[in-house]
């Protein structure tokens, strides 16, 4: 723990969730949920829709109150520590709604001055960079910009820690980008950040981390790194032996064999931590060709949001090597 | 190396209209989803309405079995007030229940189905527009007018329905010889024609105004302006009106002389308004884009005031054009009221001197009978204050829904100092607005020189009616708090008040019980009774406990979106 913000309890992650559970009557939005966010470090919080992003990011605020499990954040309670919070955070809902009668300049300067007083030059410089016009009423924005005005409102003052909820789920390409910008200079500062979203992109760009979490549970979480380890890589190779014995080896999936000149082209799938019990047994029959593919965080996402059964079979198996303190160090942020 | 997961496509755009569409294609099927989706709100709008016009008509029977009491009601129908709360006086030399029923009960029936026809219209077309919904909507194989023309025939639909089944129950509940059928059915469907005007002007408005809410205020204060020009006509000359009462809609259904000389013609400008009316909307509707107006939105600040600081400062500029205007519009009212004060006193005057079994039902002291009319008065002015409470407490509610309370909240603000802004700048607003209508009403009396009851009487009624308002708005703050989907309840409440308040005293074997849930059952009667010092504390501190339980309830829940 290098970079440690001033005022932060000294070694307290900026978000610690331990088995957090959160139900609306019947329905079950948070089910055992696990988070961890260390200082500094900008976290992507991957999930589908529905999967209870935006409930953990509300009950981290102190709207919600959970019905069990451990929440820290920044040291303090959500729940109890509101205000005190508050001070050192901001935070960007997916879908910003402004008050009617307001403009969008108003707006930033009210929420602005909530927390403290209203920098001149930063307003003028984020207004111009999101090139959001100021003199609009709420009611004429559209939703990348109502967005837009949440985030300038977000960007104002130097925070601990930014929640952004879906930050660019409005936004254009160009918009992205800066809005990218300003999260590594809130990062270059010190500020921790955690970034829900759908896109993978998104999070690839900025993020240290990623959790991914899917019917209120977390079913993975790491570095980008260690998650490319826990997952497939696609394998080709052409060998001249028998590649029968392939298929029943531990971790390979999806055999596949074709008759080519120079022997048997075999396709499948290999976990990546069974990969050297595959190296052995391939090299056994004689390898003419090989590439293998590392798998893209897409096929990662896909694969926890595909509906098949066995790929929920697979994302429980994966959730429960999760839970294993080894696969899970976060701590090695960078 | 990596691939980015595509967007989800934004749906297709839509179809130009399928083969042989036109503007109105869909029409039909958006008919039947209105019908299904309001098909509870407007049953109970019918049966409350056709259940007003047989109670209407019941009450005036029952009355006419007095002798001379219905002649003394036409009397009364003569003088300025009767006029404000009557119309044109057709039959007031000969009061019969029906003549009573068409000069008094029309005006009333007019403003209930006007303001059913203006939210009906305003909900299907401006609010569903202004709402993504109708996005969706427009995006399937539906015509350009579709939705306007949806709403106005499914508008004109529940106006007929409502006024054949209440021509059938006006006549059923008064009898037949007493009131005719084609009478009944002169008042009713001159009634709904009327109606409809309104609704009509109400899409023409709503393709102004680029939104719901303002389509609604816009189309109600039409209303008060029609309901204005009807009055200041009527007053001139009695029977019949002047000119000037025509130019109202209002009175093509007064003029239809139901039950005295019954004429059909006054409802064919009725008809022909609605037409152009329409015509005046498809012309608008067809030069405006989806989702856009006709009065432009201006543009707004680029930096907020020095004074926007902290959630009162923004409460306040929430709620104060609100405030201005509730204090204009009920202070002009009660003011004008105010000025009909004497004319009461000296009307019952003459008559109990001419007619002593008048006496019978005025009492024998004219000055009673005025305070009396007063203290009429100033519950019906409370209950507007109480509405004007039940508006503001449940302002909270929309910053809820909306999704502003989570910004907000998620700043450093406290949930106490956010509700406590809302509420204060609510109550701050309910006094105001109490204090504006009891001495707007003083002050009416005094300009024409009603001297006696004095400001300190006044004053007293003013004291003693507060603590009651301010436990409307302290209820619905409770119910915000513990429980957000009952907010409605406060209208239950107000709704309830209402009904004892007025016919409470005519129901035998009412338990006592019934009457203790009404917070105007413990105000003393406003210039009759003293001021009761125990009744204001009591009232004062249910409404402290209930406020204090809107903040501790508030405190421990979820703040939930949507
Ligand atoms: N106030 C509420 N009442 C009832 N159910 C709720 C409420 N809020 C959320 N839920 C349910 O909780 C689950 C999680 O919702 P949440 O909004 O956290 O998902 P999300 O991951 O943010 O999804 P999205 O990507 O669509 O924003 C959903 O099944 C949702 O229907
Ligand atoms: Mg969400």
């Amino acid at each position: 723990m290098t970079t440690t913000p001033s005022g932060a309890a000294a070694g307290a992650p900026a978000i610690e969730i331990h088995d957090l559970h959160k139900s609306f009557g019947p329905v079950k939005a948070l089910d055992g949920l696990e988070l961890a966010v260390t200082h500094g470090q900008v976290a992507g919080f991957l999930g589908p829709n529905g999967a209870g992003k935006s409930t953990t990011i509300r009950v981290l605020l102190g709207l919600l109150r959970k019905d069990s499990g451990n929440v820290r954040l920044l040291g303090g309670d959500p729940w109890r520590d509101a205000v005190a919070l508050h001070r050192r955070l901001a935070y960007v809902p997916g879908d910003v709604s402004l008050w009617p009668n307001l403009s969008g300049g108003e707006a930033i300067d009210y929420l602005t001055r909530l927390r403290g007083t209203v920098d001149k030059r930063r307003k003028a410089e984020l207004l111009e960079r999101f090139e959001l016009d100021p003199t609009k009423k709420a009611r004429t924005y559209s939703k990348g910009n109502r967005q837009k005005v949440a985030l300038v409102a977000a960007f104002m003052a130097e925070v601990d820690l930014l929640v952004l909820d879906e930050p660019t789920s409005g936004l254009d390409p160009l918009m992205e980008s800066v809005f990218m910008d300003y999260v590594r200079e809130a990062k270059d500062r010190g500020t921790s950040v955690l970034l829900s979203s759908h896109i993978l992109s998104e999070v690839e760009k900025v993020c240290d981390t990623v959790t991914i979490i899917r019917a209120g549970r977390s079913v993975e979480s790491g570095t980008l790194d260690q998650l490319r380890h826990l997952t497939r890589s696609a394998v080709t190779t052409v060998v001249t032996g028998d590649p029968a014995g392939l298929a029943v080896l531990p971790g390979v999936h999806d055999v596949q064999t074709t008759t080519v000149e120079e022997g048997t082209r075999v396709t499948f799938d290999v976990d990546n931590a069974d990969i050297g019990g595959v190296l052995t047994a391939l090299s056994a029959m004689g390898v003419h060709s090989f590439t293998a593919a590392p798998p893209s965080l897409e096929e990662l996402f896909m694969r926890h949001y595909g509906d098949e059964l066995a790929q929920e079979e697979a994302a429980a198996k994966h959730a429960a090597d999760a839970a294993e303190p080894g696969a899970r160090s976060r701590a090695g942020a960078r | 190396m990596t691939t980015t997961l595509e967007r989800p496509a934004p749906p297709a755009p839509a179809a130009p209209a399928a083969r042989g569409g036109s503007t109105l294609t869909g029409t039909w099927s958006l008919i039947r989803f209105i019908l299904r989706r309001d098909r509870v709100r407007l049953t109970v709008w019918t049966v409350l309405i056709v259940m007003f016009y047989a109670y209407f008509t019941a009450a005036l029977g029952l009355m006419s079995d007095t002798p001379g009491a219905l002649e003394a009601r036409g009397a009364l129908m003569e003088t300025p007030a009767g006029i404000v709360m009557g119309g044109p006086g057709y039959g007031i030399d000969n009061y019969t229940v029906g003549a009573s029923m068409a000069n008094e009960g029309t005006v009333w029936m007019v403003l209930a189905l006007s303001i059913m026809s203006i939210l009906h219209v305003v909900r299907h077309t401006r609010a569903e527009e202004e709402s993504s919904r109708s996005e969706l909507v427009r995006a399937a194989v539906v015509g350009r007018h579709a939705p306007a023309v949806a709403a106005v025939v499914t508008l004109v639909l529940v106006n007929v329905v409502i006024a054949l089944v209440s021509a059938l129950a006006m006549t059923g509940a008064g009898g037949i010889d007493e009131l005719p059928m084609a009478d009944s059915l002169g008042m009713t469907v001159g009634v709904a024609l009327s109606s409809i005007v309104f609704g009509a002007i109400a899409l023409v408005l709503s393709q102004l105004s680029e939104h719901g809410r303002g389509a609604t205020g816009l189309s109600l204060a039409v209303f008060g302006l029609a309901f204005a020009i009807q009055v200041a006509g009527n007053l001139r000359e009695i029977p019949g009106g002047t000119t000037l009462s025509w130019f109202s809609p209002i009175a093509w259904a007064q003029q239809t002389r139901a039950f005295v000389d019954l004429r059909w013609w006054p409802m064919a400008l009725s008809v022909v308004a609605i037409l152009l009316l329409l015509w005046l909307a498809a012309i608008l509707a067809s030069r405006r884009d989806f989702g856009g107006g006709m009065i432009a939105t201006r543009k707004g600040r680029a930096d907020a005031k020095a004074s926007l600081r902290g959630p009162f400062a923004l409460a306040w500029t929430q709620q104060r054009m609100a405030l201005l205007w509730s204090c204009l519009g009920l202070g002009l009212m009660w003011f004008a009221t105010g000025t009909l004060i004497p004319d009461i006193g000296t009307m019952v005057g003459d008559l109990v001197s001419e007619n002593p079994a008048m006496a019978a039902l005025f009492g024998d002291d004219p000055s009673t009978f005025a305070t009396g009319f007063l203290g009429v008065i100033v519950l019906y002015a409370v209950l507007c204050c109480a509405a004007y409470a039940i508006v503001m407490a449940a302002r909270p509610k929309a910053e809820e829904t909306a999704g502003r309370l989570e910004i907000a909240l998620a700043r450093p603000v406290s949930r106490g100092r956010w509700l406590g802004a809302q509420l204060s700048v609510a109550t701050l607003g309910a006094v105001v607005l109490t204090a504006v209508s009891v001495y707007a009403l003083w002050f009416g009396a005094v300009v024409v020189g009603e001297s006696e009851p004095g400001f300190g009487p006044y004053s007293e009624v003013f004291l003693a009616q507060l603590p009651a308002v301010l436990v409307y708005l302290g209820f619905v703050a409770a119910l915000f708090a513990w429980a957000p989907r009952l907010t409605g309840l406060g209208w239950a409440l107000l709704g309830y008040t209402f009904f004892i308040g007025f016919f409470g005293p005519l129901i035998e074997d009412m338990p006592d019980a019934a009457h203790y849930l009404s917070p105007l059952y413990w105000v003393p009667e406003a210039f009759v009774e003293d001021f009761d010092g125990v009744a204001f504390v009591g009232l004062l501190a249910v409404a402290a406990v209930l406020y204090a339980l809107a903040f501790v309830g508030f405190r421990r829940r979820d703040v939930v979106t949507t």
